[in-house]
């Protein structure tokens, strides 16, 4: 890697530091939202577990799935779910405005990858909760368990989280980026986190259809019960291929639809 | 600044079309739209050519939809031509290369990029990241900059408490921050009070005097182009009309002067007729008009062979002979 290549590293590294810092000092202008975010993370959080609970009644398994084991899929969701607030929804809900106000021409004006600066110019704090108490489920939930997680099963686990995130990120940005042609796609991802909500309870609990729609289709499969299958120990290598190359897919297409978008923009726009 | 000498814009026969859709209104017109879509193929600029030298300030004049911002926005890169070359500081712009956008800004009167919720200073720290100026080289050009625009403590304040003036000035701030040598700047002072429009006005001459930077402007105040600009480009229904000095544009609108005669005693009028064309005539007072050519021949004769206690001679204002082609133009449509 040259000089050149370091330099730019670098200043996306201090441009990312900046947008995040800025977001943040915005965000702190409206205290009280941490309040309201606090309040629906932790009643999400008790809703989920009432309707686990249930669902276990007594000693009853969840699509093979004992209680514990379910526990970290819900901890995995939550986790990705505050992800979700900290970086995906205040950023990509970003674009389509960028679209209605013109102010898209600002970004792609600026010496900086446009798809960078879209995804990661905002950074949210109120979804930071949701991640803690993610993280706390997951590590609860091990612990509840007789058997001790393996070092390579937590690698894994974390490998397909990150995977998984990647593969909601594409899909959304790809989504997103559709309102060049269409500007009023923003609640098309709206359906899209909604639907992502089915990615609380492992897959296998769903009917056999919901199943292939969840692994094919909307990856739900991918984001929450891949990663808590390796982090169980139980992680098969065709899954693990198999959420590899779907992320690698996903960013690769996202990446090659938004130039193709841009071309569309730049060339129809007046 | 450039290192190559030679032309900083350089475009040769741009053109640019668009299709829209072209849809009935009603209910009936929007699900014909759906199922069968017609389009309207719309040229908005049509065989543009011009050539702009380093440190020019140069106003793009014409009427809405004459194309000005179509152009800028080529300019700029943010369009592509669907036709001819367009090279700005050795770019091309379409491509977008860093190298291009850390040498040019666009500023749009209309748009702003300003964080809402924060004082312009957190704008400009992102900006100065994003452009890869250090820290201190960054606080030492916002100093420069903010006394250029007497800006103070505006910089510390909530850009949704800033006065529109304020906040154009604090956008100019945002787009000069990189030191660019070519500036689009799309309708600076829409909107602006007088005294902040021409504060604006002030604060441009003042920076491509100090920097040598290019000034490309587009402007609905004609104030905005006279006071800045040498050269104007007039574009009319997409095409060059004019690419020139501003009074020779006058004088191409105009291609007489007015001459108005306060006469000793009165003077039948079939003795102006040899001079020029006759607007009024009120026993003393003659008004004339006579082509801008023989002007001075004529009015030589009209003072020897008439007693004339007062003359003047004036063009009729720009404002009003643009004005009158940019509604020739609305008529046409």
């Amino acid at each position: 890697m040259d000089g050149h290549h370091l330099h730019r590293i670098g200043r996306y590294g201090r441009s990312l530091r900046r947008f995040w810092l800025s977001s943040l000092q915005a965000e702190f202008e409206y205290q009280l939202n941490l309040v309201v975010e606090l309040l629906a993370v932790v009643g999400n959080l008790v809703g989920s577990l009432f309707v686990l609970r249930l669902l276990f009644g007594n000693g009853a398994s969840l699509g093979g799935w004992s209680w514990d084991a379910a526990l970290v899929v819900l901890g995995l969701y939550t986790l990705l779910d505050g992800f979700t607030s900290c970086v995906l929804q205040p950023n990509l809900s970003q674009i389509v405005n960028h679209v209605q106000n013109g102010t898209l021409d600002f970004v792609l004006l600026k010496p900086i990858d446009s798809q960078f600066w879209l995804s990661t110019r905002s950074f949210s704090p109120w979804g930071l909760p949701g991640i803690a108490a993610g993280l706390a489920l997951i590590g609860w939930a091990l612990m509840q368990r007789s058997s001790a997680i393996s070092p390579l099963g937590l690698l894994i686990g974390v490998v397909l989280l990150v995977s998984g995130a990647l593969i909601l990120y594409s899909l959304w940005f790809l989504l997103a980026s559709l309102s060049i042609w269409f500007v009023k796609i923003w609640n098309a991802t709206e359906v899209l986190r909604y639907t992502l909500v089915a990615g609380r309870y492992p897959i296998s609990a769903y009917p056999a259809a919901l199943r292939l729609v969840f692994t094919f289709v909307l990856p739900v499969a991918f984001l929450t019960t891949v990663p808590a299958e390796a982090l169980l120990g139980r992680s098969s290598a065709s899954w693990v291929f198999g959420s590899l190359a779907a992320a690698t897919l996903a960013l690769v297409g996202t990446r090659l639809f938004w130039r193709y978008a841009l071309r569309h923009y730049t060339s129809a726009s007046s | 600044m450039l290192p190559s000498a030679g032309p900083i814009v350089r475009a040769t026969g741009l053109c640019k079309s668009f299709r829209v859709a072209h849809k009935q209104p009603g209910l009936a017109g929007t699900v014909q739209h759906l199922l069968h879509r017609r389009y309207r193929r719309v040229e908005a600029v049509r065989d543009l050519s011009f050539v702009i030298e380093p440190g020019e300030m140069v106003g793009f004049l014409g009427p809405n939809g004459a194309g000005k911002t179509t152009t800028l926005k080529m300019l700029s890169g943010l369009i592509h031509p669907s036709a001819g070359q367009l090279e700005v500081a050795g770019c091309l712009p379409q491509r977008r290369q860093e190298r291009f956008l850390q040498q040019i800004t666009l500023v749009m009167g209309n748009r702003q990029q300003l964080i809402w919720d924060l004082p312009p200073l957190d704008s400009l720290r992102v900006n100065a990241a994003v452009y890869g100026i250090d820290e201190a080289e960054a606080r030492r050009r916002i100093a420069t900059l903010a006394e250029m625009l007497e800006l103070g403590e505006e910089l510390h304040r909530p850009v949704r408490k800033l006065s529109l003036g304020q906040r154009m000035k604090a956008e100019l701030l945002a787009a000069l921050l990189h030191n660019p040598a070519v500036l689009f700047l799309d309708e600076p002072t829409l909107g602006l009070d007088v005294n902040a429009q021409a504060r604006v006005r002030d604060f441009l001459a003042d920076y491509n005097r100090r920097t040598g930077a290019t000034v490309l402007l587009t402007s609905h105040y004609m104030g905005d182009i006279t006071a800045l600009c040498d050269r104007v480009l007039l574009i009319h229904q997409g095409e060059l009309f004019h690419d020139g000095p501003l009074e020779a544009l006058t004088s191409r609108l105009a291609p007489c002067r007015q001459v108005r005669l306060e006469l000793q005693q009165s003077v039948p009028a079939e003795a102006f007729r040899p001079y020029g064309e006759l607007e009024t005539h009120h026993g003393h007072h003659v008004q004339l008009l006579i082509p801008r050519e023989r002007l001075t021949d004529q009015v030589a004769a009209l003072l020897a062979n008439f007693p004339v206690v007062d003359l003047e001679v004036s063009d009729p204002p720009v404002e009003e002979l643009i004005g009158a082609l940019f509604r020739s133009a609305g008529a046409e449509r």
